[in-house]
Parts: structure tokens; C-alpha cells; sequence
């Protein structure tokens, strides 16, 4: 489903992203960790197009992102992406942030898109927010929101970039909750998180990530039972000691 | 000051009332088409695309580097060669007071733009909108609400730059007073009064300004 081949991408000078190559197949989650700055934001966004990359390429079911003149909107539109910082739109209702894309992009109906926002909203116990704005909600409540206006797209994979690391201890939970009902459905996740718990339990694989390199990327019981770089297995007793 | 006679205001009122609505009607059509251009300019300028924005870049630094009352000189004399007819003082002037505001309208709605998060424009890309969707819909609607105090800030100095036409014998709130106050005598009554009613509006409308900055933060 979504294919990255020796990858590589600079901001001027500097090098973000370094020979990154790795595969998600259909229906697979594959979690990607790594320190800060290790450039896993970069890599998740070259994947649908929002960053572009210099070298290497990256086949998205069939079609090729990185080459020019790649109908990007379209590829986009079958792709769900989940920011760290939800970016539901503020000015619009929770039913508007669920209808745009669907009306504009799908051309779908003004009815048809009402009555799949009010399907995944109810999926997600969110249907009596429908009217508010999402200032009104918590931070679990919009991201849940923005994972249902990803959803109403009916996206061939979903992308996560560190969805709930903005988010307050209490409502982390119902937030991976909802991702691991995702990946149960079968849907095809990469899901860029610090959750090693959420990792444990549904990941198929683990990359991480240091220096903008793929330093591991292995089933997900090896990665936790015998990390072979030091910088992984650092990483880990790090994270998981606190 | 017992020979102070505000008479001559209710004398004239018609007349003056006309002037008045020549300078708030210049004011709001300057405005909405200052708007409507400035955002053009100001989406140009940050599109990316080099000739697009030099050109607006250009346009502006030149705009912004003349004389509004040379622009309406210009305008008064350019359009009726450029046109092959006259087009009357009222439209010159509004042209000119367009495109003139409209570089300052690009710079404030530039920095509104610059102003929303530009996780906004890659949420709004990451579901297939294209870029002009993305600004109708997700972007501009934000900016506008961020800049609305400095839009009418903007609108009150062109509602007092609109005295300036009087040079193209447009009579506007502030050449009818001086035509009263001159051919009544009553100079000292009607300086005062433009006074206060240029000073009431501009008030009223900083009053606004503050409201809505005071709803914002909260
Ligand atoms: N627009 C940019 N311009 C220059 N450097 C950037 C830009 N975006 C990210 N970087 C740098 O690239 C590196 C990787 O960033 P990022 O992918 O966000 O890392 P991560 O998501 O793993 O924390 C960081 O060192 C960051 O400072
Ligand atoms: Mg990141």
C-alpha cells in the first residue's frame, strides 16, 4: 500500500531525511518512534505529498507521490491524516469540519455528507457535539473529531502523526482507543506515537527513527524483546521507565 | 462668543449631509473594493510563484511609496486619456482611493494570512482541497477574523483621507463645511462642528475597534 524507497530530503543545508526506505501493506499498522527531531513528522508528511522530498520515491497504492505532476489532490483525498495538534477549523462547527472535504472534494451530497458525519460521530460518542464549535470541546473530544473527519473520506490508510501527545493523561485513552478499533477493522495505519503500550497492542511492525535515519524496523515483539542498535534499546529504557 | 451662531448648521444641514454621505459612501465602496484587491495582491505575493509576487511586491512598494493625494491626480487625468472619455470626478477618485488602499489592505491582510496556523492550510491539504479552496474555505475566513480591528482602524484614516478630493472639486463633508463656513461667514462655527463630526465617527468607530479586540482575547 504505501511503498518508501531510499528516501531522502533536505531543508537547505540540512538533512532530515536520510535513505528512508520501508513498506506498510494493506490492513498493516506500522509504528514509527524515535527521539524528537529524528524527522518522523517529515517522513509521515512526504508520504501523502505535504512535504516534498529530493531523492528517492514513495508509491502510495500505485501511485507515485514524489514524481512531477503527480495528481496530489486526489491521492490526498483517499489518505487520512491525524495531526498532533487535531487543526480542526475553528471558525466552523464540528458537522462543517466533517461535511468540507466530503462536498468539495467527493462532490458528495449536501444530505450524503451530513448523514456520514452523524455515522462516525455517533462511532465515536461525539454526536450531540455536532453543532459546537471545537473550542467548545476537550482535546480528546477533537481529536476524536478529527479522526472522524479523516474517516469521512473513506481513506485507503490512515496516517498519525503523534495524535495524542498534545493531549492531557486523562484523555489519551479514549483517543487510542478509537485507533486501535481502527486497526481491529482492518484498516491500513502509520502511526507516528510515543504510546509503547498502544505500539505492543496493535503494531505489526516498529521503525525507529534517529538523526533522520530508519535505524530498526522489525516486528513489533522483536523491537521490544531484542532491540539490536543501542540507540534503540536507549530510546526504550527511556521511554519506558517513567 | 455670544456672537457664536450655530444657526448656520440647521441653515445648511441638507447641503452639509450631502458632503457627508459623498465621504462615508467613497469610504465604503474604497473599502470593499480595497479589500477585494488587497486580498487578490496579498494571495499573489504569498503564492510562490515569482512573477505573481514580484508583481504584487512591486505594486505595493510603489503604492505605498507616492502621495494618496498625487494617486488622485493621476487617476483624475489618466483614466479619461486612458478610457477615451471622462468617467466624473466621483469614480476617478473611487479608482484611485481603491487601488491606493488596496497596498495597504494587501500588507494587514497579508499578515492575517501569515497570522493562522500553517497546520490549518496542511490539514485542509491532507483531504484533497485544492489551494483555493483551502483559502476560501479554512484560511481566509480565519485571517479576516484575526484583522478585523485593523481593517477598520485601515477604514477610519481613508474616512479622513477622503477630505483630500477637494483637489479633484469633489465636494465631500470637509469642502461643503469650508464652502458654508466661507460663504456664511461663519468660519469658526463650522471648523468646529466638521471638527466634532469628523471626531465623533472616527471615535465611534475606535470604540468599535477596542470592542471587538476585548472579544477576542476573551
Ligand atoms: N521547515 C523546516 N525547515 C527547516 N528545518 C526543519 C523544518 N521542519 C523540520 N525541520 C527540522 O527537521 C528535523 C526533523 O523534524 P521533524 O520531522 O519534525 O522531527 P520529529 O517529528 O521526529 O520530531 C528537526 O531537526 C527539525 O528542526
Ligand atoms: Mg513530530
Amino acid at each position: 500500500m504505501i511503498e518508501i524507497e531510499n528516501l531522502s530530503k533536505w531543508y537547505g543545508d540540512f538533512q532530515v531525511l536520510t535513505d528512508c526506505s520501508t513498506k506498510v501493506a494493506k490492513g498493516e499498522v506500522v509504528v514509527v518512534c524515535g527521539p524528537s527531531g529524528s524527522g518522523k513528522s517529515t517522513l509521515i508528511k512526504c508520504v501523502n505529498g505535504l512535504e516534498p522530498a529530493q531523492k528517492g520515491s514513495i508509491l502510495v497504492d500505485g501511485t507515485e507521490v514524489t514524481a512531477r505532476g503527480a495528481d496530489l489532490t486526489k491521492l490526498r483525498a483517499r489518505i487520512g491524516m491525524v495531526f498532533q495538534h487535531f487543526e480542526l477549523y475553528p471558525h466552523m462547527t464540528v458537522r462543517e469540519n466533517l461535511c468540507l472535504a466530503q462536498q468539495k472534494v467527493l462532490d458528495r451530497s449536501r444530505d450524503e455528507a451530513v448523514a456520514k458525519a452523524e455515522t462516525l460521530l455517533n462511532r465515536v460518542g461525539l454526536t450531540q457535539h455536532i453543532d459546537k464549535h471545537p473550542g467548545a470541546l476537550s482535546g480528546g473530544q477533537q481529536q476524536r473529531v478529527a479522526i472522524s473527519r479523516a474517516l469521512a473520506m473513506d481513506p485507503i490508510a490512515m496516517l498519525f502523526d503523534e495524535p495524542t501527545s498534545a493531549l492531557d493523561p486523562e484523555m489519551i485513552n479514549e483517543v487510542l482507543d478509537v485507533m486501535v478499533e481502527l486497526a481491529s477493522d482492518g484498516m491500513t495505519m502509520m502511526v507516528v506515537t510515543h504510546e509503547m503500550g498502544f505500539a505492543r497492542k496493535v503494531a505489526d511492525r516498529v521503525v525507529f527513527m534517529d538523526a533522520g535515519a530508519i535505524v530498526e524496523d522489525r516486528p513489533t515483539e522483536q523491537f521490544f524483546s531484542a532491540p539490536e542498535s543501542d540507540r534503540a534499546k536507549d530510546f526504550l529504557s527511556k521511554i519506558l521507565n517513567h | 462668543m455670544s456672537d457664536f451662531d450655530f444657526a448656520v448648521i440647521a441653515n445648511n444641514l441638507p447641503f452639509l449631509m450631502e458632503g457627508l454621505q459623498l465621504s462615508l459612501w467613497l469610504t465604503f465602496l474604497a473599502m470593499m473594493g480595497g479589500i477585494v484587491l488587497g486580498t487578490l495582491l496579498a494571495l499573489m505575493r504569498l503564492s510562490g510563484i515569482l512573477p505573481l509576487s514580484l508583481f504584487a511586491a512591486t505594486y505595493v512598494n510603489l503604492i505605498r511609496s507616492v502621495p494618496l493625494i498625487l494617486v488622485i491626480f493621476w487617476f483624475y487625468f489618466l483614466v479619461p486619456l486612458a478610457l477615451g472619455r471622462p468617467i466624473g470626478n466621483f469614480y476617478s477618485a473611487l479608482i484611485a482611493f481603491t487601488l491606493f488602499e488596496a497596498a495597504y489592505f494587501s500588507e494587514i491582510i497579508r499578515a492575517g494570512i501569515q497570522s493562522v496556523r500553517k497546520g490549518q492550510a496542511q490539514a485542509g491539504q491532507a483531504s484533497g482541497l485544492n489551494y483555493w479552496q483551502i483559502q476560501r474555505y479554512i484560511v481566509l475566513p480565519q485571517a479576516f477574523r484575526n484583522m478585523i480591528p485593523i481593517l477598520v482602524t485601515q477604514g477610519i484614516i481613508l474616512f479622513q483621507d477622503t477630505s483630500l478630493v477637494f483637489v479633484v472639486s469633489l465636494r465631500d463633508f470637509m469642502t461643503v463645511s469650508s464652502i458654508v463656513a466661507r460663504t456664511e461667514g461663519r468660519l469658526v462655527e463650522m471648523y468646529i462642528f466638521a471638527a466634532i463630526v469628523y471626531f465623533v465617527i472616527c471615535f465611534a468607530g475606535s470604540l468599535f475597534v477596542r470592542r471587538l479586540q476585548k472579544a477576542k482575547t476573551a
